[in-house]
């Protein structure tokens, strides 16, 4: 509500994250107080330098008591006094598991989702690979006309036929060569070729047999340190 | 410009001047009848009452949607509202020489009672209506959607001038919330309190939208209320106005809807005329424009934050509503959102009083609410019934059943963010919570009755499939959720199911609904989850026994022909288009079920139903 902009300058809101009350400045997203408090949550489509977008869904936390409990995008809800927030219920790592499954399955060859698939224990991907390699996170988007001030790219079609591209898919005059758009893509980086690199999951961190350590030794998941160590089999599908 | 008394003494003038004794003859121009061809109808009258001279002495005028769309095109004629119905440009010398010059009824076009078989001459004595409550719908019969002095006539702007001269806007906004009108689009969210909080909201400059982006599959009825009685959306807008404090408005438009543009256009341009649109309304001091804005052919442009992008000419695509509409909405200022119907119950709350408004519906639920009964049903049509109807008397008293002698399955209600109803809840009153209850919604009223032959599994499948189309994109949930959901329903409809499917189906179902950015992929998987809870076992013979019990999964159905009723008559044989069929002359015949393309050819062209389909 309005109040949040009304109030005087270096006010703090105070809101209950997980369990335990904290204040925070009116003017910041969930997601950045959250990281303030040294919470990691994982996200997608946001940066701090790009005005946020909302897409990606995996920085969803829940909000909310009883049966009006409901999930939100923590990048796009601003801090509200009084708030309930719960950033790991048991509601919130099964959607974000969900959101994992589907990223993977479009973007297997992605060394940031197979390296946030394991840091999430997925261990199992439903779907058939899709073998696309863009999530349509935006992040390039955003950067290409925020940061560079070029807006040389953008979205054109619609629902599952979206894509990224210059207008009217031609080389374009906008486009000064800058890389930025590069430099921010979460999945451009090749996932680790290593024994598993043909599967729609690596999953090697969260497996009880190291299937790269021994194998491979160009290894470049994000194992620090590895988990394999913790892992009774139970946990292996 | 006109003020408020010199708009009654028109009003008095119009009504003085009308001979209510003088033979009019109405011609239904609704989407329904337009296609069962009205418009050959209305010129054959016209080019009738010409030649035979009789222009002056019979009105003749064409109007919006009856609402009975299974008998269009419907002709009524005055005196008397004898009511034909199925009309031909051949009936139109006849209905003038016979009904209109002697006052005798053509027997043939009248209505007749498909179980007592009973002639039925006036339209209020035909089940269909009987049991209906015209309120939003009632004028549409009456008046000429393009002239402003027919919705004069029946009352029309009394509500404004009662509004205008008698109540602050305060009162106007504490009115609709002692109505307990709700949203008719879908939200179903009370009109009043979000009056109310645009009003509040700060900022000077406000805006009023009305959102006609209607794209239910099967849903009309906000066409047929713009087509047919645009004054009566336009006077609950300024009415909305008045009561929020905003001077500009908009109506948002599907480009599909050309006679609703047209009419809505005309509308506007002929309320500034008169002084009920532009500065100073009717001498109060209210200044109030409206545009029309056509929209793209999106369906995700319904929901109200893609819709203000749209209007602001950005994709539309939604955005987070943490911060909600009526605070920051179109171009960033409040910004208040109604649907056609929720705004052309405006004007009868103010005309009638919110006492008498709340007294009709239930508890929770008041008014009434067009609903679009199409499907399987016998009386395809717009229906307008008070809120708490209960299901069985919507399709079988209304709608008089399902056709053909089958049984009924199941009702969806609530379009693609509904659910299916099956049989055993058809005692259900129709209001907002019960069918939230029963896993449905009320939505903007689409009601699809669904018989034996249909196949929920695939019936899902087409939701799924139509929103995935229909996605923006923007969000992950919505754009792979919908996708895969499609595929995993596939592989059901195709026999490769398996019984892990239906868990997936939940955790998808479980993502959409608690992940998605807007109430497109929100309420995305309620097809799907409904038809799970009240057929579930449907799925499981889809997977397990690999059969489709309604015969449609093309994959999962095979033809034989049964050699007993079998006679050898050959017309299965002559019409096969793969030539899988063989068998002598006056022999049962046999089906190749190796290169059967499983066209349902056979099956349909058979005489003795021998052909059998499993």
């Amino acid at each position: 509500m309005s109040e949040n902009t009304e109030r005087p300058r270096g006010e703090m809101v105070t809101f209950s994250l997980n369990g335990s009350y904290v204040q925070a400045d009116p003017k910041w997203s969930l997601l950045e107080a959250m990281q303030f408090y040294g919470l990691n949550i994982p996200t997608l489509c946001h940066d701090e330098g790009l005005t946020p977008y909302g897409t990606c869904r995996l920085c969803v936390v829940e909000i909310g008591k009883g049966d009006r409990s409901k999930l939100v995008a923590s990048c796009m809800h601003p801090v509200r006094e009084g708030l309930e927030v719960r950033s790991h219920s048991s509601r919130v790592m099964k959607t974000r598991k969900m959101i994992m499954e589907l990223l993977v399955a479009r973007c297997p060859s992605s060394k940031k989702l197979q390296d946030m698939a394991s840091m999430m224990e997925l261990k199992e991907v439903r779907f058939e690979p899709a073998n696309d390699d863009c999530i349509l996170c935006g992040l390039c988007v955003r950067m290409c006309e925020e940061q560079m001030a070029a807006k040389a790219i953008g979205f054109a079609g619609r629902g599952t036929d979206r894509y990224i591209t210059t207008p009217f898919d031609m080389t374009s005059d906008e486009c000064r060569k800058c890389g930025a758009c590069m430099y921010i893509c979460p999945v451009c980086e090749l996932r680790c070729q290593g024994p598993q690199a043909e599967t729609t999951l690596c999953s090697g961190c969260i497996n009880t047999e190291p299937v790269c350590a021994e194998k491979y030794d160009d290894a470049t998941c994000f194992m620090v340190p590895c988990l394999s160590c913790v892992k009774g089999p139970m946990d292996v599908k | 410009m006109i003020s408020i008394k010199e708009l009654e003494s028109l009003r008095r003038e119009i009504i003085a001047g009308r001979d209510t004794n003088k033979p009019r003859i109405t011609v239904c121009g609704g989407t329904g009848c337009h296609a069962s061809g009205c418009v050959d109808v209305a010129d054959a009258f016209k080019s009738a009452l010409k030649s035979n001279g009789s222009e002056d002495s019979v009105d003749l005028i064409v109007t919006g949607c009856h609402g009975f769309c299974e008998r269009g095109p419907i002709v009524l004629v005055h005196p008397g509202e004898i009511f034909y119905q199925k009309v031909t440009p051949q009936d139109v010398d006849e209905i003038i020489t016979e009904t209109v010059g002697k006052g005798k009824l053509i027997d043939r076009l009248l209505y007749r009672d498909p179980v007592t078989n009973e002639v039925k001459p006036l339209e209020s004595d035909i089940p269909f209506y009987k049991k209906q409550m015209r309120l939003v719908m009632g004028n549409n019969t009456s008046i000429d959607p393009t002239n402003l002095m027919d919705y004069i006539a029946v009352d029309g702007y009394v509500a404004l001038e009662k509004v205008l001269s008698d109540m602050t806007p305060e009162k106007t906004v504490d009115e609709i919330k002692k109505s307990g009108l709700r949203g008719r689009g879908g939200g179903g969210f009370l009109t009043g309190r979000k009056w109310e909080s645009t009003r509040n909201a700060a900022g000077d400059t406000k805006y009023i939208i009305c959102n006609a982006d209607e794209g239910d599959p099967g849903a009309y009825m906000d066409r047929s209320i713009l087509e047919g009685n645009p004054h009566s959306v336009l006077e609950g807008m300024i009415i909305g106005a008045y009561a929020i404090g905003a001077n500009e408005g908009y109506i948002y438009v599907r480009n599909e809807y050309p006679l609703a543009v047209a009419n809505i256009t005309t509308a506007i341009s002929q309320a500034r005329e008169h002084g009920l649109l532009g500065n100073d309304i009717l001498g109060s001091g209210l200044n109030f424009d409206v545009k029309v804005t056509r929209g793209g052919g999106a369906f995700v442009c319904g929901e109200s934050t893609a819709l203000m992008a749209s209007l602001e000419g950005k994709p539309g695509e939604p955005r987070a509503k943490y911060i909600h509409t009526s605070e920051k909405g179109l171009w960033d200022k409040p910004s208040n959102l109604n649907n056609v119907e929720t705004l052309a119950n405006v004007p009868l709350i103010m005309k009638n009083g919110a006492d008498w408004y709340s007294g009709i519906g239930t508890g929770s639920s008041k008014g009434t609410k067009v609903f679009s009964l199409v499907g399987k049903i016998n009386n395809t049509g717009l229906v307008e019934v008070p809120m708490g109807m209960t299901l069985k008397e919507i399709i079988y008293d209304i709608g008089g059943g399902i056709p053909n002698g089958k049984t009924f399955k199941a009702v969806q209600t609530g379009g693609p963010s509904g659910g299916c109803i099956p049989e055993s809840m058809l005692d259900l009153p129709v209001d907002y919570e019960r069918l939230a209850e029963a896993g449905s919604m009320m939505g903007s009223g689409g009601m699809i009755v669904m018989d034996e032959d249909t196949c929920m599994v695939d019936m899902a499948k087409y939701f799924v499939d139509f929103l995935q189309e229909e996605s923006c994109g923007k969000c992950v949930p919505c754009r792979e959720g919908l996708k895969r959901m499609g595929e995993v329903l596939t592989d059901i409809t195709e026999g490769r199911g398996r019984i892990e499917h239906l868990a997936l189906i939940k955790d998808l179902a479980e993502m959409l609904r608690d992940a998605s950015l807007c109430g497109l992929g929100q309420t995305a998987a309620n097809p799907v989850m409904a038809t799970l809870k009240y057929f579930e076992d449907e799925y499981t013979a889809h997977i397990r026994d690999g059969k489709c019990p309604a015969g449609v999964c093309r994959e999962l159905i095979m033809y034989s022909i049964d050699s007993d009723k079998c006679t050898g008559c050959g017309i299965c044989l002559k019409n096969c288009p793969s030539s899988v069929i063989t068998g002598e002359k006056k022999q049962p015949h046999v089906i190749d079920n190796e290169n059967c393309i499983k066209c349902g050819i056979c099956y349909d062209v058979c005489k003795f139903d021998a052909v059998i389909k499993r």
